[in-house]
């Protein structure tokens, strides 16, 4: 089915990364091109990582499968399998096969993956000597491993040893060699090699270590192995897993630049810019990769570029792994042998079993190894891709993030070991087992995937570690872990600090302005990207930017929360908590009149009224602001409340007027859009019985002075502000609070909460801004009060006074 | 067929939507950023949510209570989330809105 001007494109290799590419590509012009692909392997593309599971027999193989046959017909794909290419005729675009088909191209993408690397020792060819890469190698070790006979694994890295570990659980008798003096030396430091080794020794491999193979022994098949040393041990099966060697004779012999792999730029492109390449088989910056995860992020890229968008760039990756055997928990990630300006934090505790070394390098974050906890694996990696600062948490960087996922699963060690009934998301009720199956079922790679699929991590998000953890786990080896700096959602490449940048940058005004400049896949935009540029939008042009209510999500819209049942909140502002009898008196006249269901007294100190209907709203606003109140916020990503204590006026501890200061802070900083909502609240002493230290900013009156505290958090995952520093004056604390909000407002992405702020770009950050410059803070706390001279309209008493009215009225009523 | 005139275009934002109130519950107007119209009972198939609060985007609405994103051409849940907001015809003539509130037909 040839459609004239269709650009044709031909992939060589049917493996991961090659069919990964179609399918992001499908994903942006399913129409455009006219696809062929060339695989030397009989299957179609499956899941190789899954290889080790299958030789364990944990796993069936056509539970790996990835693409079916009938997925390459219902995208018009022409599959060639068991053909290799033999020839690349660049100077007509042409491929050819081994059997003679030629096909021609306008664009090539090269996926040929990589090989084993066979020892050039003599016995290499005779019959029972195997390679450990595609499912041939896996179905060639089955048939040759008889129960009780004895196999011997040459390589003692990730591979070698889940292969070492699958032939033992068929039954036989495993030994691994190995050149160095630990296993997986490129990913453990001695001591995790060491108790590595000692835990598949009691599962019954047998090591031979800092060992070089001289000889494979036999006449007709394998019959043992010699040592450079003359040691020779008996053998009936020889595996070879001595590292992997990128695929590029076919490209070398049609004169494509080749160093160790075949050289690619940040666009994927090799040096002939028809021919693009990913995968195994690519050397990037000089780096090449065998993991999966890098191998998805480098489709992505090469998609979007065949798709003509040019949008994207990959800058190469870092990579974490965990190996896929059954029962050990082992997790490495960056480079983790300590040089002469590194810092080494170790923990050891051989009764448990568990063993964390985490390389640290002008307090950020260069690598880790750990063994038997590899829990808190995703979080030290996710810091090290973001350079957080570590110096303000180090004394309890080893012990991992308190509370990863909900509070109650704080204290468990392995993921692995959960069972499969406890809930991992709280908010829309998934357990383990759902997720693991998902995972393993629908075939899920990302986290972004799993949201989808199963909902857990999808509302508060607070489980994400845990997900990433069981996805981690469940995938093993190489798990597509997000990249720092991801797309917001699905209408764009850009992330959100290139949206924030630009915007700034070229001053742009308006959202479609942003989205042509950033390219945008959809018309306008959706529910995630809409609300984060209007965002971006106001904090950037007080004043000037026209808020998009289009684009707010329904409680800011209309300035109420909604309920489940599509009726409405109403939370007036009480100023520090402080109110009087006339003020009661006026909300319960208010409740009255409307018949208010419930009312409630809030966690904020302020008096909830429920159960409002829409239509409804207008009416009581207008009898609220009459009676002086203002919006409370309570709907909104804005500063929210600031709870007090009464302080000095009343209380025999008291320091310090706390429910005076408190009511100047909120004057200050009502009405001010956030990222996500604000809480403030001032304590008169340290007794801190508005509980300041969980707050987003918390003030904690002492003698001398006002203690400040940043980055707290009361909700799901609760989180002890941060000491900022110490300040003698009631208009300092007014400063630094608005410095602070203002650094927020500009600095963290759009839904993130202080506390998640805080710990991606470190305390360090914060006090270089607020604390150690004054400049810097008093130009933050200027655009603070300039942007607020925007906000303070109370949006409660322009609705009264009909703005907006369509949104409070039925278009029409019918019978 | 049954048209009843419910209003005019301009009476609902771009991007926007309005609550026509009927005997046996509410329908949803949209109107996208292009000025197509759709209907859909304004209720989530997920938990009832009422879809007129929802965010519009391109032809598509998202709902107010947990993100659901349904298909206003359709009604149908986008992928993998499943099930039906039942559709009404509309139609814009000379800028004036007829809603066809009786049959409501699940197209996916």
């Amino acid at each position: 089915m040839m459609v004239k001007n269709k650009i044709r494109l031909v992939v060589i290799g049917n493996g991961m990364a090659g069919i990964r590419t179609i399918e992001e590509l499908l994903k942006m012009s399913a129409d455009e091109f006219d696809i062929t692909v060339f695989g030397s392997e009989p299957q179609p593309n499956y899941n190789r990582i899954l290889l080790s599971p299958v030789l364990s027999g944990e796993m069936a193989f056509k539970d790996t499968i990835l693409n079916d046959w009938s997925w390459y017909e219902q995208n018009h794909i022409t599959l060639h399998t068991g053909k290799t290419v033999t020839q690349i005729d660049r100077l007509h675009c042409l491929v050819e096969t081994d059997d003679g088909i030629v096909t021609p191209y306008d664009r090539l993408l090269i996926a040929t993956g990589s090989n084993p690397i066979m020892l050039p020792v003599p016995g290499i060819d005779l019959p029972g000597v195997l390679g450990y890469r595609s499912i041939d190698d896996v179905e060639k070790m089955l048939a040759a491993s008889m129960p009780g006979k004895r196999a011997v694994v040459i390589g003692g890295g990730l591979l070698g040893l889940e292969a070492a570990n699958g032939l033992s659980l068929r039954g036989m008798d495993v030994a691994v060699v190995h050149l160095c003096e630990w296993p997986m030396e490129r990913q453990l430091d001695k001591v995790g090699g060491g108790l590595l080794q000692q835990a598949l020794e009691q599962r019954g491999l047998k090591f031979y270590m800092s060992r070089q193979t001289d000889a494979i022994l036999g006449e007709t098949s394998v019959t043992g192995l010699r040592f450079s040393g003359g040691e020779e041990i008996p053998a009936d099966l020889v595996v070879m897993s001595a590292g992997i060697r990128p695929n590029i004779a076919l490209a070398k012999s049609a004169g494509i630049h080749c160093e160790r792999g075949i050289v690619v730029s940040d666009t994927m492109q090799t040096y002939d810019p028809k021919i693009y390449s990913v995968g195994e088989c690519v050397q990037h910056r000089g780096q090449t990769y065998g993991l999966v995860a890098p191998l998805f992020e480098q489709a992505k890229v090469a998609a979007n570029h065949l798709a003509r968008y040019g949008a994207m760039r990959y800058e190469g990756s870092s990579v974490s792994t965990k190996l896929k055997v059954t029962g050990i928990d082992l997790f490495s990630a960056g480079d983790f042998n300590a040089g002469a300006q590194d810092e080494e934090l170790l923990l050891q505790d051989a009764a448990r079993g568990v063993y964390k070394k985490l390389v640290l390098r002008n307090n950020k974050l260069r690598g880790a190894v750990m063994y038997g906890d590899t829990m808190d694996g995703p979080w030290y990696f996710q810091m090290m891709r973001d350079e957080t600062d570590v110096s303000e948490m180090r004394e309890h960087l080893l012990f991992g993030q308190m509370h990863i996922g909900d509070s109650g699963h704080g204290g468990t060690a392995a993921v692995a070991n959960l069972p499969d009934s406890v809930e991992v998301c709280g908010c829309n009720g998934v357990c383990k087992g759902a997720i693991v199956n998902a995972i393993i079922d629908k075939k899920l790679f990302t986290l972004e995937e799993v949201r989808a699929h199963t909902k857990a991590s999808a509302s508060c998000g607070s489980c994400t570690g845990l997900v990433e953890a069981i996805l981690a786990n469940t995938l093993g080896g190489d798990y597509s872990a997000q990249p720092s700096k991801k797309p917001i959602c699905g209408c764009t490449e850009h992330a959100h600090q290139d949206m924030q940048q630009t915007i700034r940058e070229r001053g742009l005004k308006t959202i479609p302005e942003v989205m042509q400049a950033l390219q945008w896949k959809t018309p306008d935009g959706c529910h995630v990207c809409r609300p984060a540029l209007n965002y971006y939008l106001l904090a950037a042009w007080p004043g000037e930017y026209a808020d998009d209510s289009r684009s707010r999500f329904i409680n800011e819209r209309v300035h109420a929360n909604i309920q489940k049942d599509g009726t409405y909140s109403v939370i007036p502002r009480i100023w520090g908590g402080v109110t009087s009898p006339a003020e009661l008196r006026a909300i319960a006249e208010i409740a009255e009149r409307h018949e208010v269901p419930t009312v409630h007294i809030t966690g904020g100190q302020r008096i909830g009224l429920y159960g409002i209907t829409k239509e409804n709203l207008p009416k009581m606003w207008s009898e609220l602001v009459e009676a002086g109140f203002v919006s409370g916020h309570a709907y909104g990503k804005s500063l929210r409340t600031v709870k007090t204590c009464v302080g000095s006026e009343w209380c025999r501890f008291g320091t310090q007027d706390s429910t005076g200061l408190g009511i100047q802070v909120e004057k200050m900083t009502w009405g001010s859009w956030t990222p996500h909502k604000f809480k403030i609240a001032v304590s008169g002493c340290p007794r801190n019985c508005v509980e300041a230290t969980i707050k987003d900013f918390g003030v904690v009156c002492v003698d001398s002075g006002y203690e400040l505290h940043v980055g707290g958090n009361g909700g799901v995952k609760v989180r002890v502000t941060d000491f900022l520093c110490k300040v003698a004056s009631e208009a300092e604390v007014l400063e630094y609070c608005g410095a602070f909000m203002q650094l927020y407002r500009e600095d963290a992405h759009y839904l993130d909460r202080t506390a998640p702020w805080i710990e991606r770009v470190g305390l360090a950050h914060v006090k270089r801004h607020i604390v150690d410059d004054a400049a810097k803070r008093a130009e933050l706390y200027a655009r603070f009060l300039e942007s607020q001279r925007y906000s303070q309209d109370d949006p409660w008493k322009e609705r009264a006074e009909g703005k907006e009215a369509h949104e409070f009225t039925a278009l029409a009523t019918i019978a | 067929m049954n048209w009843i005139q419910v209003g005019r275009l301009e009476d609902i934002p771009r991007q926007g939507s309005r609550v026509v109130k009927t005997a046996t519950g509410e329908i949803a107007l949209f109107r996208t950023l292009d000025d197509q119209v759709f209907a859909l009972n304004n209720r989530c198939p997920h938990k009832g949510g009422q879809l007129s609060q929802g965010i519009v985007h391109g032809k598509r609405v998202t709902c107010p209570l947990h993100n659901w994103v349904i298909d206003l051409e359709s009604g149908a849940a986008i992928a993998p989330d499943n099930g039906c907001a039942h559709r009404h015809e509309v139609r814009v003539a000379h800028g004036e809105l007829f809603l066809e509130a009786e049959a409501g037909v699940c197209k996916a």
